[in-house]
């Protein structure tokens, strides 16, 4: 009890300290759940000091933005470099593959229908393990020496967008293809030609493809934490900074991430409704 | 409706054989989930000539333009392009213009140009021929509008003046003005009037009996996927020696009698 008097005479400045003592005595081997539940409990005190500390820390972190903090802009030019360059590749190898298998029939497509849409929900730390073994001095890459570098982050994200892009391509153009197959036929259009135009007349469609991959690419903090190291001012991201930030109670600058996060999830999604809304682009889409 | 096409005068007697068959079609039989779509279908197409498919629902009629054009391969009997076995090259010289037009989502010019490049025609080619079949078509100055914007009617024309734009020698149209207005019906009309007088071979599956009295040379009746009747025009329409065509046209002449008007 005497403890958790002295939290409670502790100032708002200084609950980095609270929460510090909070997440020391959860990681102590010694304490088991229910007795983490008990001090937590007896710890309410501390979550009111939280809980009134809220509007401070989120002025913070608005100050934090408008003010253009260094840290802040590197964390967030680096997730977006690393965010934008794995969905743009997953475009490049993705978009063609999916177009050639909603346009193509072949045995077995059913087969590769059904895995690559299994692939979409791959676990992110699962393909951060993968690619970190990939990539650490022992594995088969090792001698590249990209662990710990964004473009070990690149290759990971990358992974996990390329399925998305893939199947979602695939779908829509399988839809499509339905619709133009027998015009193709008649014509005689080849297999480049009818994948090319496939893909230029879906291009509205396919937007909001990339844009499902960026989403999914820009949120994702379990395989570039693995990957990255989350190394300041060389691997840190936005996801990996928030949650560091928060473990160790710096919230301005993990609720200041965090709001920027919500900001480009919402700017993404304008950009999804705005390609898809206007009645001269429905005649496209 | 007036008679937009001028008859040629050797117009050339219709059933029987030719001497040089365009396509011809022996003994030809489809089926689909052990139902029989298609039965021992014989028939000679002479070049230059307006051929209109008629039948029923379900009679037959889109598969055998299918089967023409090489969609389809038939499960019995051979299709010959100028007495040699059906190929790919034989689809190349024949165009198919779909009861529903397929239009890419591009401009109208777009979609010509389109076409003309899965042929192998380019540059300046493609260029001046879809403007010339914009034109023919009336529609220049929707030229660089969304194809899928343009009403029923006008996509329909651009489906073919596209597939004219081709210059195939075998226009193959599957009920093109079904579910048009009579001014674009005429237009269409118009269309493939301008194409036979070029010299295409026209072969067009209808249900309107009085379009295919402005526009055939030949009617092939279809009946549960065999012909019923084939013959001259004047002769199908106005003197049918089958039952079949005798129903169809009565029931035909009882719904709409305005179309008797027409010849």
């Amino acid at each position: 009890m005497a403890e958790t008097e002295g939290i409670q005479k502790k100032t708002l400045s200084d609950r980095k300290n609270v929460c510090a003592i909070i997440f020391s005595g959860c990681n102590h081997p010694q304490n088991s759940s229910l007795d983490i539940v008990l001090k937590l409990c007896k710890f309410s005190r501390v979550q009111e000091i939280l809980h009134i500390s809220m509007g401070t820390i989120f002025s913070q972190a608005i100050q934090l933005i408008i003010t253009a903090d260094a840290a802040l802009l590197e964390i967030v030019a680096l997730s977006l470099r690393v965010t934008l360059t794995a969905v743009g590749l997953s475009c490049v190898i993705g978009l063609p593959i999916g177009a050639v298998l909603g346009a193509v029939s072949f045995p077995g497509r059913g087969l590769v229908n059904v895995t690559l849409n299994a692939l979409m929900g791959l676990p992110p730390v699962v393909v951060g393990l993968v690619v970190y073994l990939t990539l650490s001095n022992s594995g088969p890459l090792g001698v590249l020496q990209l662990l710990y570098t964004p473009t070990a982050m690149i290759i990971a994200q990358t992974i996990l967008v390329l399925p998305i892009v893939t199947a979602l391509t695939r779908q829509m153009v399988e839809d499509l293809n339905a619709e133009y197959a027998d015009h193709f036929s008649s014509l005689g259009v080849r297999l480049h030609q009818r994948v090319a135009a496939l893909i230029w007349d879906g291009r509205h469609r396919l937007m909001t493809t990339v844009l499902a991959g960026f989403g999914r690419a820009i949120a994702e903090v379990g395989a570039v934490m693995i990957v990255g190291g989350n190394i300041n001012h060389a691997t840190r991201v936005m996801t990996t900074a928030i949650a560091l930030e928060s473990s160790k109670g710096n919230l301005e600058l993990a609720l200041a991430l965090g709001v920027i996060l919500l900001l480009v999830a919402l700017i993404v999604n304008g950009l999804a409704m705005t390609i898809r809304g206007s009645t001269l682009r429905a005649a496209y889409a | 409706m007036p008679d937009s096409f001028p008859r040629k005068a050797d117009d050339k007697v219709i059933s029987g054989t030719f001497s040089a068959p365009l396509l011809e079609m022996r003994g030809v039989g489809l089926g689909s989930d052990g139902r029989r779509i298609i039965g021992g279908i014989d028939l000679k197409l002479a070049e230059g000539q307006r051929t209109v498919i008629m039948g029923a629902n379900g009679s037959g009629k889109t598969m055998l333009l299918r089967l023409i054009h090489g969609l389809e391969s038939p499960d019995e009997g051979n299709v010959l392009w100028r007495g040699q076995q059906l190929e790919r090259f034989a689809r190349d010289r024949q165009a198919l213009v779909f009861q529903k037009p397929v239009m890419l989502r591009r401009t109208v010019i777009a979609n010509i140009e389109f076409a003309l490049s899965a042929r192998g025609i380019t540059g300046r080619e493609k260029k001046r021929r879809a403007l010339d079949a914009l034109e023919m078509a009336h529609l220049s100055h929707l030229g660089l509008k969304p194809a899928r914007l343009l009403s029923g009617g006008e996509q329909q024309r651009v489906a073919v003046a596209r597939a004219i734009a081709c210059a195939p020698e075998i226009l193959l149209l599957d009920e093109p003005s079904a579910s048009l207005d009579p001014a674009s019906t005429a237009l269409i009309e118009e269309l493939i009037g301008q194409a036979h007088r070029r010299g295409v071979t026209i072969i067009l599956v209808t249900h309107d009996i009085g379009q295919a009295r402005r526009i055939a040379d030949r009617v092939v009746f279809l009946h549960a996927g065999s012909v019923a009747e084939d013959g001259p025009a004047s002769q199908v329409l106005e003197a049918p020696r089958s039952d079949a065509v005798k129903a169809w046209i009565s029931g035909r002449l009882y719904f709409d009698p305005p179309q008797k008007n027409d010849t």
